[in-house]
């Protein structure tokens, strides 16, 4: 051991301390590993607070139905973890799986709806759950209080929404008291396999895994060539706008307007290309504002209390990525955008496997062996 | 609590807060008005029902939320008092309807 490092021994690091790792350490820890959380510090660029908190299901997939499965199989354990949660940290994750909506401000918008609806639940393969084109009459006896621009929009009764700040906090005190060792400032530099376990450097010192989990959001395209695999990613911003605190009005989640259990209303759903997380795109704002007012006007009314933008991890076909290096043989890479969304599926279904030892063959899909495409010759 | 400064004279403003009238002076804030006039707790919290008073009067904390003549959530460091002014405390969230 060198002077002035310290060394510690474990099953599985996980790197990345998001709600991705979190989730992943959570359910590697219930399983009895030992495992130790390896993360930056307060001023990363942190996906899992700048998120809009959906447990979203209807049209994730198009273009891979197993993710359709795959989202739609968390979704089902989603109130498994939420109680899970609630009894072993005492917090209320705020979980309401009561159906979900998205709305179209033109004939334009719903007609594109309604085709792209069509396209994803005409995939060979893909999961079987009802999408509903909804009217303005049928809109409205779900969703009182909408604008006179609304036309129509598309219900899937297994969308819903979380507290996720509150989700991000009950991961990392239930996977603490399972004992995991929960590194802050400790972003990982290095990783060295060498005799069948993985040595890796992070803040100043060395720690000793059995298993490596890559969990780091977009910085997983530079730590997976460390250990022979691969994570193309291509993050976007987004821009999110919270209003004041008021009482519920709005019993369902729409996919850009969100009442939470606080009060609060989160309005978002912008995509930029790009990295930096400072600053806003007023223009942004404007738009999501005018959506939201013209959605519902009584939006127009309330007072905005914050606004920010956020980092969305994203890998470069928008599909997550898990895979185990066959060169590093106990390496895996976890990646996805839709960590709240997955939550479930990471801590009851995902972590299981990575305690076995092996991805079952129905993640074979999302192996990022679907970007090597041959140079056409 | 609070005591005004005494060589600082200023127009009196009367404003009612929760229905009771209350002498302020023209330049304060509502925040102070109500801190001046002796309330200890200004509105009770929309998450957790603890009571809470104005705090960083400046603008920030949004500690200082009244309701300011039938608007609720108004920050009440940051309205000037007016002759007339109808205040009340707040208890919970703000109500909107459709």
């Amino acid at each position: 051991m060198s002077v002035g490092a310290q060394r510690d021994d474990f099953d599985v690091a996980v790197v990345g301390g998001g709600l991705v790792g979190a989730a992943v350490a959570y359910g590697l820890g219930r399983l009895g590993n030992r495992v130790v959380v390896l993360d930056e510090g307060d001023m990363a660029v942190r996906a899992s607070r700048a998120n809009f908190a959906l447990v979203w299901v209807q049209s994730k997939g198009l273009g891979m139905p197993e993710y359709a499965g795959w989202t739609v199989a968390s979704a089902e354990a989603w109130p498994e973890l939420a109680e899970e949660l609630r009894r072993e940290t005492r917090l209320d994750v705020h979980l309401e799986q009561t159906g979900g909506f998205h709305i179209a401000l033109s004939e334009a918008e719903l007609e594109a709806r309604t085709s792209t609806l069509k396209r994803f639940h005409n995939q060979t393969g893909v999961a079987q759950y009802k999408t509903e084109i909804l009217g303005r009459a049928e809109l409205d006896r779900f969703l009182p209080g909408l604008g006179p621009d609304v036309v129509g929009g598309s219900y899937c009764a297994l969308d819903g929404h979380v507290n996720s700040l509150k989700l991000f906090r009950a991961l990392h005190i239930a996977m603490q008291a399972q004992g995991t060792k929960y590194l802050a400032d400790h972003a990982v530099t290095a990783i060295e396999h060498d005799k069948g376990a993985f040595r890796l450097t992070a803040g100043g010192r060395q720690v000793v895994a059995g298993k490596v989990v890559l969990a780091a959001g977009n910085a997983n395209q530079h730590l997976a060539p460390m250990v022979g695999l691969k994570a193309p990613m291509r993050p976007e911003r987004g821009q999110i706008i919270v209003t004041e605190r008021v009482k519920p009005f709005l019993r369902h989640p729409i996919v850009t307007i969100r009442q939470t259990d606080e009060g609060t209303v989160m309005l978002g759903d912008s995509k930029e290309e790009g990295t930096d997380p400072v600053g806003l795109n007023l223009g942004i704002s404007s738009t999501i504002a005018s959506r939201a007012v013209r959605t519902f006007p009584v939006l127009g009314k309330l007072n905005v209390i914050r606004s920010w933008r956020g980092i969305r991890v994203m890998p470069a076909d928008g599909f997550p990525i898990y895979e185990q290096s066959t060169s590093h043989p106990g390496a895996f890479v976890v990646t996805c955008h839709s960590g709240v969304t997955l939550a479930a599926a990471h801590a009851l279904k995902l972590a299981p496997m990575i305690h076995a030892g092996q991805l079952d063959e129905t993640l074979e899909a999302f192996s990022a062996r679907r970007f090597d495409v041959q140079a056409f010759a | 609590m609070f005591k005004r400064l005494p060589d600082c004279p200023a127009t009196a403003v009367i404003l009612t807060v929760d229905g009771r009238a209350i002498e302020a002076r023209e330049g304060d804030s509502v925040a102070a008005a109500l801190l001046a006039a002796g309330f200890a707790q200004t509105r009770q919290s929309a998450v957790s029902q603890s009571p809470r008073a104005p705090y960083c009067m400046m603008g920030v904390c949004f500690e200082c939320m009244v309701t300011v003549d039938g608007v609720a959530n108004r920050q009440g460091c940051m309205v000037p008092v007016r002759e007339g002014m109808r205040i009340e405390t707040l208890r919970g969230r703000r109500e909107i309807s459709a």
